[in-house]
């Protein structure tokens, strides 16, 4: 899933300063998994505004709400009604959600509550390890089912580098080196051939924008709302 | 025992301080309480494992909120002790008396938070 | 065949046994500090490495106090690491070092960012070391960019790169090698090397594979100047095999004969790997202790320096 951190206090209370009336947008998927952005998050961080701004003589009005996804449009349309009563929203969604809101209601600053910090497990609650970074060209089938582009922390196609240090990296003694990982992998399984290829120089495909249309759909005439 | 403790302190029971969420001790303070505190069983004595635990931890991360926010941290704190103890618990209740008189009253009671539930249609 | 006509790829061709140094540019844009270590150097060794923002620190640009070097008459061994640019700038820095008479070069992967003084950089590894290599090599055998398309003057240039005998996991460290035998290196400069025993296990793998026969294989050799830096190395720095011994050895003289007894360790070295089958020559890192390496040269036997034509 996509896992999120909250901002720090300061930082939200910094962004909304100006504004009197504003709306806390939780989203009910991911960022509620990981703790970050679902009900209860919405709930706290309304309680810490309302709190803070009173407490500076600068009451604030606030709304709360928690939409299903904020990643489809169905649910931002639940919205509709009611956000132009707002000077500004503040969402806990992941960057992709908080960016389809702002499309939404283009009219409406709307400011992120969360950090994005990527794709992840879920080892424990409360606790996320990063597993992917939709490089969009899988080397998986090479690797042992461990990625090279994640959990390398120079992103080695033809590793192990010289800095791995007993099976941990050079960067963290606690961080696996995902390159030795790889390694006793495939030899457990007898696949070692399967990195002693070189890895060509990746052709990279998250260098521009990108759209994925599945085979067997087409793009509507006009997007519709 | 018929042991007496301070009037101010209003006990809310809950089945194991576990249950107690970060929002219980918030709204508290958001609502003009002077300050909270969870009393739970003695550490390694939970009939659930880990629910005093857990609840010291939210205890924790409601004091980084104060904090935050710029209220004092002490208002908020966590006590454990065995249900036997009736005497400590007596101590508990005045010591957070005490320290609360010291802090003087919660600025936030001559306010009233603004707050709409916006229910997804 | 001549592929680059460098001083080092002459000698070692003519089958001497090589020797190089190593110099870190300075923290700023004194030409001078260069050409003042680089002096301890002239006529001691046959190229000098010069490396590449080392430890992820910024420091002046690898190429151009290269060429410094080739103005004060040293042969540099430039240094370029996947961690600051991508492939069009290393291609461009490729042509650019070769115009300018670069003529050696070392493909290396580079330490991370978190390392240095601009932790939070981001990282470029557009291309690994192993990926470098080849890129170098279509470059100047082939005439073609990474891309494809034709180079219109190919760069000249002794490919090189680094191989680390006693990183983990062990068995996998001759593969490696392997790999950048296959990419297309010419020569190779070791890890500093303190456990021998490992080194030579290493070695034997590598002359069973054939790879010695393929590729230039310079020893890495970095003296101990104190107790203190052996421990340091030891435990702090990742990859580095330091065996109990050489502590030993260091706590069994007096301080100010600690630098003296890491110069006999490096001394005893040396004398063993040029006798060893698979190792061409030394690669000697005397860490910001430059002025020490022409008394070293001469004690290792490792002079006069030949000239080859």
């Amino acid at each position: 899933m996509i896992v999120a951190k909250r901002k720090p206090f300061e930082e939200i209370l910094q962004m909304i300063a100006g504004h009197r009336k504003v709306l806390i947008a939780g989203c009910g998927t991911c960022v509620a998994v990981c703790l970050a952005g679902g009900e209860k998050e919405v709930a706290v961080l309304a309680a810490e505004i309302d709190m803070a701004r009173r407490l500076k003589n600068q009451p604030i009005e606030l709304g709360q709400t928690t939409l299903e996804r904020q990643c489809d449009r169905e649910y931002l349309a639940q919205l509709d009604d009611r956000a132009a009563s707002y000077e500004a929203i503040v969402s806990l969604a992941c960057g992709v959600g908080i960016q389809f809101l702002a499309e939404r209601f283009p009219t409406i600053p709307v400011y992120p509550g969360v950090d994005t910090c990527g794709l992840a497990v879920n080892q424990d609650v409360g606790w996320y390890e990063e597993r992917c970074r939709s490089c969009g060209r899988c080397v998986l089938d090479r690797t042992g089912g461990i990625c090279p582009v994640t959990l390398c922390a120079k992103g080695l196609y033809n590793g192990p580098c010289g800095g791995t240090n007993r099976g941990f990296c050079e960067i963290d003694p606690e961080q696996p080196c995902a390159w030795y990982a790889i390694y006793e992998r495939l030899k457990g399984q007898g696949r070692l051939e399967r990195i002693r290829a070189i890895t060509p120089v990746q052709e990279w495909r998250d260098t521009v924008p990108r759209t994925l249309l599945q085979p067997g759909y087409r793009k509507p005439e006009k997007a519709k709302s | 025992m018929r042991l007496s403790y301070p009037a101010n302190v209003k006990i809310i029971l809950v089945p194991c301080t576990g249950k107690v969420d970060v929002m219980h001790l918030l709204q508290a303070i958001q609502r003009g309480a002077d300050g909270v505190y969870c009393v739970g069983c003695l550490e390694g004595t939970c009939h659930y494992n880990q629910g005093n635990l857990r609840c010291r931890e939210r205890v924790e991360r409601v004091r980084e909120i104060l904090q935050e926010i710029g209220l004092e941290p002490d208002r908020v704190r966590m006590y454990n002790l065995s249900s036997g103890e009736a005497p400590t618990f007596v101590a508990y209740a005045r010591e957070m008396t005490e320290l609360i008189r010291r802090l003087g009253p919660n600025p936030l009671k001559h306010s009233k938070p603004s707050i709409r539930l916006e229910e997804a249609a | 065949m001549m592929k680059s006509g460098s001083n080092l790829e002459k000698i070692l061709r003519a089958g001497h046994f090589a020797f190089t140094g190593e110099l870190g540019p300075p923290r700023g844009a004194h030409a001078e500090e260069v050409r003042k270590k680089a002096a301890h150097l002239k006529g001691r060794v046959d190229a000098v490495n010069i490396t590449d923002n080392q430890t992820a620190v910024v420091r002046m640009a690898s190429w151009a106090a290269s060429l410094i070097l080739i103005q004060e008459g040293i042969e540099p061994n430039y240094q370029m690491v996947c961690r600051d640019r991508n492939r069009l700038a290393m291609q461009a820095d490729i042509l650019g070092a070769s115009a300018l008479g670069i003529r050696n070069m070392l493909c290396l992967s580079g330490d991370h960012c978190l390392f240095g003084d601009h932790p939070t950089a981001k990282g470029v590894f557009d291309l690994d070391s192993i990926q470098l290599i080849r890129m170098v090599k279509q470059l100047r055998d082939e005439g073609k960019f990474q891309g494809g398309a034709e180079v219109d003057g190919r760069p000249s240039i002794f490919i090189g790169a680094a191989a680390n005998p006693f990183a983990d996991p062990f068995e996998w460290r001759v593969q490696r090698l392997a790999k950048k035998v296959e990419a297309g290196v010419d020569f190779i400069q070791t890890q500093c090397i303190y456990n021998m025993a490992k080194f030579r296990e290493f070695i034997r793998l590598a002359n069973e594979e054939g790879l010695t026969e393929k590729v230039f294989i310079l020893a890495g050799i970095t003296p101990m100047k104190s107790l203190g830096m052996a421990k340091y190395m030891k435990t702090k720095v990742p990859g580095m095999d330091v065996p109990d011994e050489i502590i030993t050895r260091l706590q069994g003289v007096a301080r100010d004969k600690q630098a003296e007894e890491g110069i006999r360790i490096a001394l005893e070295q040396i004398a063993e790997l040029k006798e060893m089958k698979g190792v061409h020559g030394i690669h000697l890192m005397a860490i910001e202790w430059e002025h020490r390496v022409p008394e070293i040269a001469e004690r290792a036997g490792m002079l006069p320096r030949p000239v080859v034509n």
